[in-house]
C-alpha cells in the first residue's frame, strides 16, 4: 500500500491505449459520444484510429465487432450503464456467441460503474451490469480497484484476445497496488490483507472501503482480511477457494444488486458447490432503484451497507 | 462467369434444393428463403463477389453478411455446389451431427457472423468496411438484409454513420419482400418511399426487380462502379414465397410449413 496518487482509471486506461497506438497500427478507439481530459490528445493524434459513432452505442458494438473480425484490437468506450444496457443483445450476439468461433478482441471500457456518477440519478447508476454480464459465456468480466492495475490491464487485453468488459470507476481514487507484481490476470483476485477469521470480499470501489475499515479495526484484538477480487469472470475457482477456507465469516461487498447473479453469488455459489461451512453476509443495493442524491457513503447506507453498517457487520 | 440461361437454371436448381431442404428440416423459413434466390445466383455465379472456397479467410474476398438469416436457407446448396462444405451436408441439415441449422451461424463455412437476430449486419458491415479501407484491400462489403428488419433501430445508427464515413465500399442490398412475420410491412410500419429515405441518409440507391437476374446484374455492377463516395443500396423488389402457389400472397407465408407431398408435387411441377 503506496503512495496516494489520485487517478481516475479511464484516464489512466486511456493514457496507456493512446501510447499503444503510437506503435501498434491495429487498434482502434471508438467512443459512443463520451469523452474524457485523456481522450483529447488521442482523438487529435489519431484521428484515422479514433471514432465517435455519435449517441448510438448499439452501433458501437456492432462497428467495433466489425473493425475486430478485420483483426483490429478494439477499445468501445461508453458510460456504463448504457455499453452495458443500451447495447446488450448486439454485445450477446456479436461478442458473445460469435466470439465462440471467431477471434474479437473488442474491449467494452464502461465508465461509472456502480453509484459513482452518485448525484446523475438512477438513469446513471451502474447496479445491474456484474449479473448481467456475468450471463454471457467467453466475456472477461475486469473490475480494477485502482488505475495502477487498470492501466496494467492494457497490455493484457492486447495479447488475450477476446472480448472483455472493463468496468472502471467514474471518480479518481487512491493507487492501491504498489506493483504490477502484486496482481496476475490469470488468478484474478489479491489478499491485499491476510486476516484470523474474518475476511471482506470487494470489488472496484468498494476495497477502498474495505481497507480503510480493516485498517480502522486493526488492533481491536483481530486482524480483518481483504481480498479485492478484480477479476468477476473467468474465477480462478481453487486458488480463490484454497484463500477464503480459511476463514469462518466472509463478508462480501460490491456497489451493485445483491440476491442475483453478483460477486456475492459468486462466492456463494462457490462456498455451496464446496460444502464448505463458512458463514456469508452480502452487502450491496437491495432490489430498488435510488431516488435520493446524495455522497455514495449515503446512497449505500440506504441498503445498509454504509462505512457505519459495514463495521457493525464486521465487528458483529 | 455464367450466361443468364445457365444463371436462371441454375436459380431453379437452388429452388429445388432450397424445397428440400425445407423437407428435411421442416422448421425452415421457406418463404423468406424464395425471395432471394436470384440475388444469392448473381452474387456467387454472376461474377459479382469474389471469393474462394478453398481459403474462406482470403483478405482479398469480398464480405458477404446475410443480415436476414432466417431467409439464407436457399444459400447452403450455392455454398455446397461452389464446395464451400461437401454436399452431402444437405440432407442431415437440423439434425445432431449437421453445422446446418435452419439459421445459419459462423459454424458453417462462408458465414462471416451469427445472423439469427436482425439488425446487426449492417452496422458490423461498417466495421468491417471502414478496417478494409484502413487495410488498403480494394474490396467490397456486402450486406442482404430484409425489408422488415429494417424497423430495428441500430440498422439507422449504421445507415448514418456509413454515409458520414463515406463507405463507398459498402452495398446492401434490400431483399424487399414487402412482408414480416405478422403480415404486410405497409400495414405494421410502412418502409416507403424505401427508397428515398436511403437518399436522405446520402446513400447512392438503385432499385431492380429481384427476381431479374439481368437486371440485378446489371444494376450490382452500376453500384460497383459507382464513385460518388458513397455508400449504396440496392431495394430489390422480390415476392416472399416466389414461385410457390400456396406461400406467395400468404401475408402469414413466413411461419408456414409445407408438407412433404405439397413439396413433392412442386418438384415434380419445376424439373
Amino acid at each position: 500500500m503506496s503512495d496516494i496518487q489520485i487517478k481516475a482509471m479511464r484516464d489512466s486506461v486511456i493514457d496507456e491505449v493512446y501510447s499503444r497506438m503510437r506503435h501498434n497500427k491495429r487498434i482502434f478507439f471508438i467512443s459512443a459520444d463520451l469523452g474524457a481530459p485523456s481522450l483529447d490528445k488521442l482523438r487529435k493524434d489519431f484521428k484515422d484510429r479514433f471514432i465517435n459513432v455519435g449517441i448510438a452505442e448499439q452501433n458501437l458494438i456492432n462497428v467495433s465487432t466489425g473493425l475486430a473480425l478485420e483483426g483490429f484490437t478494439v477499445y468501445a468506450y461508453a458510460i456504463a450503464s448504457f455499453i452495458t444496457m443500451r447495447a446488450y443483445e448486439q454485445i450477446r450476439t456479436n461478442l458473445s456467441l460469435s466470439s465462440h468461433h471467431k477471434e474479437i478482441n473488442v474491449n467494452l471500457i464502461g465508465a461509472g460503474s456502480g453509484v459513482s456518477y452518485d448525484v446523475s440519478g438512477p438513469s446513471h447508476h451502474c447496479i445491474e451490469d456484474i449479473t448481467i454480464m456475468r450471463a454471457l459465456p467467453n466475456i472477461l468480466f475486469f473490475s480494477p480497484s485502482d488505475w495502477f492495475i487498470a492501466e496494467k490491464f492494457v497490455d493484457f487485453s492486447i495479447n488475450t484476445k477476446g472480448p472483455k468488459y472493463m468496468r472502471l470507476d467514474g471518480k479518481p481514487l487512491p493507487r492501491i497496488y504498489d506493483s504490477a507484481k502484486s496482481f496476475d490476470f490469470k488468478k484474478g483476485f489479491c489478499e491485499l490483507v491476510k486476516g484470523d477469521d474474518v475476511c471482506i470480499v470487494s470489488t472496484g470501489y468498494m476495497t477502498h472501503k474495505a481497507l480503510k475499515i480493516a485498517k480502522e479495526l486493526c488492533g481491536k484484538n483481530r486482524k480483518i482480511g481483504v481480498i479485492d477480487m478484480y477479476i468477476l469472470k473467468p474465477v480462478a475457482e481453487d486458488l480463490l477457494f484454497n484463500t477464503l477456507k480459511r476463514y469462518k465469516r466472509i463478508i462480501t461487498i460490491e456497489e451493485a444488486f445483491i440476491n442475483k447473479g453478483g460477486l456475492d453469488s459468486l462466492i456463494s455459489n462457490m462456498i455451496s458447490r464446496r460444502n464448505a461451512s463458512i458463514k456469508l453476509i452480502s452487502l450491496g443495493f437491495d432490489d430498488n432503484y435510488i431516488f435520493k442524491f446524495g455522497n455514495r457513503d449515503f446512497l449505500s447506507s440506504l441498503s445498509n451497507f454504509s462505512e457505519e453498517d459495514i463495521i457493525k457487520v464486521v465487528e458483529d | 462467369m455464367k450466361s443468364f440461361k445457365e444463371l436462371k437454371e441454375k436459380a431453379q436448381w437452388v429452388k429445388r434444393e432450397t424445397l428440400k431442404l425445407h423437407k428435411y428440416a421442416p422448421g425452415t423459413r421457406l418463404a423468406s428463403s424464395l425471395s432471394d434466390i436470384e440475388i444469392f445466383v448473381v452474387l456467387y455465379y454472376g461474377g459479382i463477389l469474389r471469393y474462394d472456397p478453398k481459403n474462406i479467410k482470403w483478405d482479398k474476398r469480398d464480405r458477404f453478411i446475410i443480415s436476414k438469416g432466417h431467409g439464407a436457407v436457399s444459400l447452403y446448396p450455392i455454398l455446397a455446389d461452389l464446395r464451400f462444405f461437401s454436399k452431402s451436408e444437405l440432407a442431415k441439415i437440423g439434425s445432431k451431427d449437421s453445422f446446418l441449422g435452419i439459421i445459419p451461424d459462423t459454424l458453417i463455412p462462408g458465414f462471416e457472423t451469427i445472423n439469427g437476430s436482425l439488425g446487426h449486419g449492417l452496422g458490423v458491415a461498417c466495421g468491417m468496411a471502414l478496417a478494409l479501407k484502413l487495410k488498403g484491400i480494394d474490396r467490397n462489403v456486402f450486406v442482404l438484409s430484409g425489408d422488415g428488419e429494417l424497423n430495428e433501430g441500430a440498422v439507422w445508427e449504421a445507415v448514418m454513420f456509413a454515409s458520414f464515413h463515406k463507405l463507398d465500399n459498402l452495398i446492401l442490398i434490400v431483399d424487399n419482400n414487402k412482408m414480416s412475420m405478422l403480415g404486410y410491412q405497409k400495414e405494421i410500419l410502412g418502409m416507403e418511399p424505401l427508397k428515398e429515405k436511403f437518399k436522405a441518409f446520402h446513400w447512392k440507391t438503385e432499385e431492380a426487380d429481384g427476381h431479374n437476374i439481368a437486371e440485378l446484374r446489371k444494376v450490382l455492377n452500376n453500384l460497383i462502379k459507382d464513385d460518388s463516395g458513397r455508400p449504396k443500396v440496392l431495394v430489390a423488389n422480390t415476392c416472399k414465397g416466389k414461385g410457390v402457389p400456396g406461400l406467395e400472397n400468404d401475408p402469414i407465408c413466413h411461419v408456414k410449413t409445407l408438407e412433404a407431398d405439397e413439396i413433392d408435387n412442386i418438384l415434380k411441377g419445376c424439373k
